[in-house]
């Protein structure tokens, strides 16, 4: 992937199989982001190819327009939150149910008239919701607006409008980032819980206690370009992985500090 | 050719008149991100201001001379300065920080507001005023045509790119420049480093409106009358100007209008004046679809 | 500190100048009072006045040009002649001094903030539920209320016209948060399609009136399609063109719409093929019923015809607003990328609200053209799609309650001010300001989420996303 002169990606290859959690690390601007937004159709790539064994077999994600991908069963979180902040947490599960709920209204005519078919439909729609409400502790906040909840709530809120789209390939985007150890302890478990479900799953993370813990498979960037893949294990004893994260030389600088104080 | 060539010095005097205009339209926008809609009714009160002064100094029976016309650019600059700062005081700044809306709509009640003042304190009817500025610079002569410039549009010209400099200048070199692009930027984290955002706003709109009062003069020298409607086609067409050269781009503002001066021109001189706006208009669309920030706009990468 | 005092005790009045209570901008000047967090500068008396003087100060700059020296055709059709008003002049300073001190004074004795916007819209939300099938009983039941007249059912069609176009709009702008500055052009669009359909073709009113809209939402889908990839203001500049280029083409192209001169001798319509015209006779709907005939029955039934219009619009809505397509316009309108990541089609989306907008700007163009008879391109300019976005705005975007309440403010408002004349429009502008000043977020801000598990709760408006 290319940006004008900028390469951030490059040459990064790499498998997700079906039911692994799969998580990609890097120091900042190693490019795990754009690798994500590839994968969910943000970006175009400008070579190469990216293949989901979905649904409806095989499907290259790069000739598939953006709304499509999700309908192939990818979904996906954001590193800053993308809620619809002024909608309730219910109409957030809903408006994920778009094309399921479109579908049974013959694209709004049968709406708008209130026929049967859609009433069933959105039934269905309902009880998948309540099912991730429940599964992310959210049900009591189901008629609040989304914006009015607290950080962490927010955070599993994304999971679960992710995916109440039914994905196979549920791609996180530093899900833990900005919460405290025990909410990140219980987003440990709820990625285990989807995976269970059955959908595989693609976790960008600097969490290392999260990444170390649930991760089946661990794929190290750094300056786009892909430096280790294995186990969790094999990762952290792996020499260019440690010289990605703490640098070469310049070591044992220890900076003055400027307060200090116990509080 | 030659007729061309005419026509291209036309529609240059014509876009340097919608650049000054937008060059407010643009600043606003960038510092505070409205559509200041009251800002082609800030040309038209500057064009009448103008209008007033000249017949002032012709009561008063002294010859309009460069002195006079530098005088009468000063005042009105002048008072329709206070006429932008006032705008935004009353209109704008309560609204400072609320919904994006709502200044939007506030500019528009304050075009009708301005429009209709105008009207009321100095009538409906067209206001004439003699050339005051005349004679020809003929350039070019050949097969029984003359290409000529108008000294009026000399002047329309050299005035606009000295104002333009002074301009430039400003926001460049000046610290109150330096405060207004850190504004423009992130106005909270300007407030934060000790800029008075509120008065780098206010700099903004007097600004602005000196530059507008500036065109509504070159505007009235040029074709002699004015009413209290022309703010508003004037004040589109320069929207349209800074929309074109990538709203928030001042040397964009200035080529937008060049570039809306210079297709009205040719578009009424080859084809029909009559569509000279849906030219225009449909010029803005086709640009906007293959380039959706402008000519000279910054893309707006929405990081994902 | 003094500020803390002063906000409930008792004002500084002659007292010890603070120094640091707030002195007020130098020149502060205008009739509006600060907005914003924070404790207010409660200016001591002298600090008021030196205000108010300053203001006076601004005042009089502005004024003495523009008011004092008026500038005539001289006697002859000479050159221009100057008039001096200096009275004028005085007694507006005088006004904006005086306005000013007050407003100083006021905010000295004012009680403390007006009540949290949480309790506000809970508060709204309670009188809104009693107020709108209030304003829909008196709606129904207008035209036979004694004291009814010929005008008042005039000025009745007049401002349910507006608060259709303000429904359509708040499909666009307020649900899917695309700003449209354009959006006479649909009010266009199906006032001249109705008038060329039906002089031309002989078509009825209610042939005619479908296809109107048809043509409408088409013509939004052709908007829609180049400003798919626009943003915020770029979009806005771009509805507003084509708005103008609409106009100009009816303008000019002469052999088709009339020009300038328009279109005149419109059919009216029929109640179900009986006519109302004025003599009775038969066929005529007087003549059927048994009626004394009476100029009276049609506009009645043009009151009914776009209350009636109007509620289509409104039940569309509301309907839509709980249906997929409706809480994806919303979506869209909080979060355009997160919508694309949930698989919903933007570029769909985007279209259906600007066709379905479109569509009942043209039934009401189409109804526009059958009330009026005669349509020409002045009635379609750029300040009517001002006036219509103000309605939504003012009202309150995605409320219909608040948009039919802006639409009977400001168009009944301006009718009651008739006998302004040329200051009608000054004070109309001012109003759009003060308004906005005053709520900026419109009328009724709160939004009511369109499903709920338990009891539905109002969502204040600090969440609800403004479009792009």
């Amino acid at each position: 992937m290319r940006f004008g002169g900028l390469t951030a990606v490059d040459h990064v290859s790499f498998t997700a199989h079906a039911g692994d959690i799969t998580a990609v690390i890097g120091p900042n601007g190693a490019g795990k982001t754009t690798v994500f937004n590839l994968i969910t159709g943000f970006y175009t790539p400008s070579s190469g190819e990216l293949l989901l064994h979905g649904r409806s077999g095989h499907r290259p994600l790069h000739r598939t327009p953006g709304h499509r991908i999700a309908q192939e069963g990818v979904a996906r979180t954001f590193q800053n939150i993308r809620l619809f902040a002024g909608m309730t947490v219910l109409e957030n599960l809903l408006v994920a149910q778009h094309n399921q709920l479109q579908k049974a209204t013959f694209f709004g005519v049968g709406a708008v008239l209130g026929l049967g078919g859609y009433r069933a439909a959105e039934r269905e729609a309902m009880k998948r919701a309540k099912h991730w409400l429940e599964a992310t502790r959210l049900l009591d906040r189901a008629d609040d607006a989304a914006g009015s909840l607290p950080y962490g709530a927010q955070r599993r809120l994304e999971i679960a409008r992710a995916m109440c789209t039914d994905p196979v390939l549920l791609c996180l985007d530093e899900p833990a980032a900005g919460l405290n150890p025990r909410e990140s302890e219980e987003l440990s478990e709820l990625i285990r819980l989807i995976r269970a479900s059955g959908c595989s799953i693609l976790l960008i993370e600097h969490d290392m206690g999260v990444v170390m813990k649930i991760s089946d498979r661990v794929v190290v960037l750094d300056h786009g370009k892909k430096i280790a893949d294995g186990t969790a294990a094999e990762v952290r004893a792996d020499e260019k992985v440690i010289a990605a994260y703490l640098g070469t030389g310049d070591e044992g600088e220890h900076p003055s500090p400027v307060v200090e104080g116990a509080v | 050719m030659a007729y061309a060539l005419q026509q291209l010095i036309n529609g240059v005097a014509l876009g340097m008149i919608y650049g000054l205009i937008a060059v407010g339209y643009t600043m606003v926008y960038g510092i505070i991100g409205m559509i200041n809609f009251a800002h082609g009714d800030i040309f038209m009160v500057g064009a009448f201001i103008s209008l007033i002064s000249f017949v002032l100094i012709s009561m008063g029976g002294w010859t309009a001379g460069p002195g006079a016309i530098l005088l009468v650019l000063l005042v009105s600059m002048a008072i329709t300065a206070l006429y932008g700062w006032s705008v935004e005081r009353v209109a704008y700044r309560p609204l400072r920080g609320s919904f994006r809306l709502a200044p939007l709509i506030s500019a528009i009640g304050m075009s009708i507001v301005l429009q209709n003042y105008v009207q009321v304190a100095q009538g409906a009817r067209v206001k004439p005023i003699e050339a005051i500025i005349t004679g020809n610079l003929e350039i070019w002569h050949g097969n029984g045509f003359a290409v000529s410039i108008s000294t009026m549009q000399a002047v329309i010209v050299v005035v606009t790119l000295a104002v333009l400099a002074i301009f430039t200048w400003l926001v460049t070199r000046t610290a109150l420049g330096r405060a207004m692009r850190a504004c423009e930027q992130d106005r909270k984290m300007a407030g934060l480093l000790g800029i008075d955002t509120d008065r780098t706003i206010s700099i903004t709109f007097v600004i602005g409106a000196a530059l507008a009062s500036v065109a509504g003069t070159m505007y009235l020298l040029r074709y002699g009358v004015i009413d209290f409607y022309i703010g508003f086609l004037a004040g589109v067409k320069a929207f349209t100007a800074a929309v074109l050269g990538g709203i928030g781009s001042l040397p964009g503002a200035v080529l937008g209008g060049l570039l809306i001066g210079l297709i009205e021109t040719f578009w009424s001189a080859y084809f029909s004046v009559e569509y000279k706006d849906v030219a225009t208009f449909a010029i803005l669309v086709i640009t906007l679809i293959f380039m959706p920030t402008g000519l000279l706009g910054r893309a707006e990468v929405e990081k994902v | 500190m003094s500020t803390a005092n002063s906000r409930f005790g008792v004002p500084h009045e002659g007292g010890v100048p603070h120094s640091d209570d707030g002195v007020p901008d130098p020149g502060e000047m205008g009739g509006i009072p600060r907005v914003g967090p924070g404790p207010a500068p409660r200016p001591p008396l002298t600090h008021a006045l030196r205000d108010a003087l300053l203001a006076a100060l601004v005042a009089a700059g502005l004024f003495i040009p523009l008011v004092g020296l008026r500038t005539d055709v001289g006697p002859g059709g000479g050159g221009l002649m100057i008039r001096t008003r200096w009275g004028d002049v005085a007694i507006l300073v005088g006004i904006v001094f005086a306005a000013r001190l007050l407003l100083n004074l006021w905010s000295n004795f004012r009680p403390a903030p007006a009540p949290r916007s949480a309790q506000r819209t809970a508060l709204m939300g309670r009188v809104g539920t009693a107020v709108a099938p209030a304003l829909l009983a008196l709606a129904i039941a207008l035209p036979f209320l004694p004291g009814t007249t010929r005008y008042g059912l005039d000025l009745g069609i007049l401002v349910l016209t507006y608060v259709m176009l303000g429904w359509g709009l708040n499909i666009v702008v307020g649900l899917a948060g695309l700003l449209d500055l354009g959006y006479v052009a649909f009010y266009a669009v199906g006032a001249y399609s109705y008038a060329l359909l039906s002089t031309t073709f002989d078509l009825s009113f209610w042939i005619c009136l479908p296809l109107a809209g048809i043509l409408a939402a088409f013509w939004g889908v052709l908007l829609g399609f180049p400003v798919l990839r626009l943003r915020g203001d770029y979009l806005a500049i771009v509805t507003l063109a084509f708005g103008e280029i609409i106009r100009v083409v009816l303008l000019n192209w002469v052999s088709l719409t009339g020009g300038p001169n328009g279109i005149s001798g419109i059919p009216r319509p029929t109640f179900f093929g009986l006519s109302f015209s004025a003599g009775g006779g038969p066929g005529s709907f007087a003549d059927f019923f048994g009626l004394e005939p009476s100029p009276t029955h049609r506009v009645v039934f043009l009151y009914y015809l776009i209350l009636g219009l109007a509620l289509l619009t409104n039940w569309v809505t509301l309907r839509l607003r709980r249906q997929p397509l409706g809480r994806a316009w919303e979506a869209l309108r909080e979060d355009e990328i997160a919508c694309r990541a949930l698989g919903i089609n933007v570029t769909n989306t985007k279209l259906s609200a600007f066709a379905i907008g479109a569509m009942f700007g043209g039934f009401a163009g189409a109804f526009f053209a059958t009330r009026q008879a005669f349509i020409s391109p002045e009635s379609f300019t750029f300040i009517e799609s001002a006036i219509i976005l103000a309605i939504v705005v003012l009202g309150g975007l995605g409320s219909q309650l608040g948009v039919a309440i802006a639409a009977l403010v400001m168009i009944g408002g301006f009718e009651a001010f008739r006998d302004l004349e040329e200051y009608r429009m000054l004070v109309f502008g001012g109003a759009m300001v003060a308004i906005m000043v005053w709520r900026p977020r419109g009328l009724v801000s709160s939004r009511t989420p369109s499903v709920s598990l338990g009891a539905r709760k109002a969502i204040s408006a600090e969440l609800v996303g403004q479009g792009r």
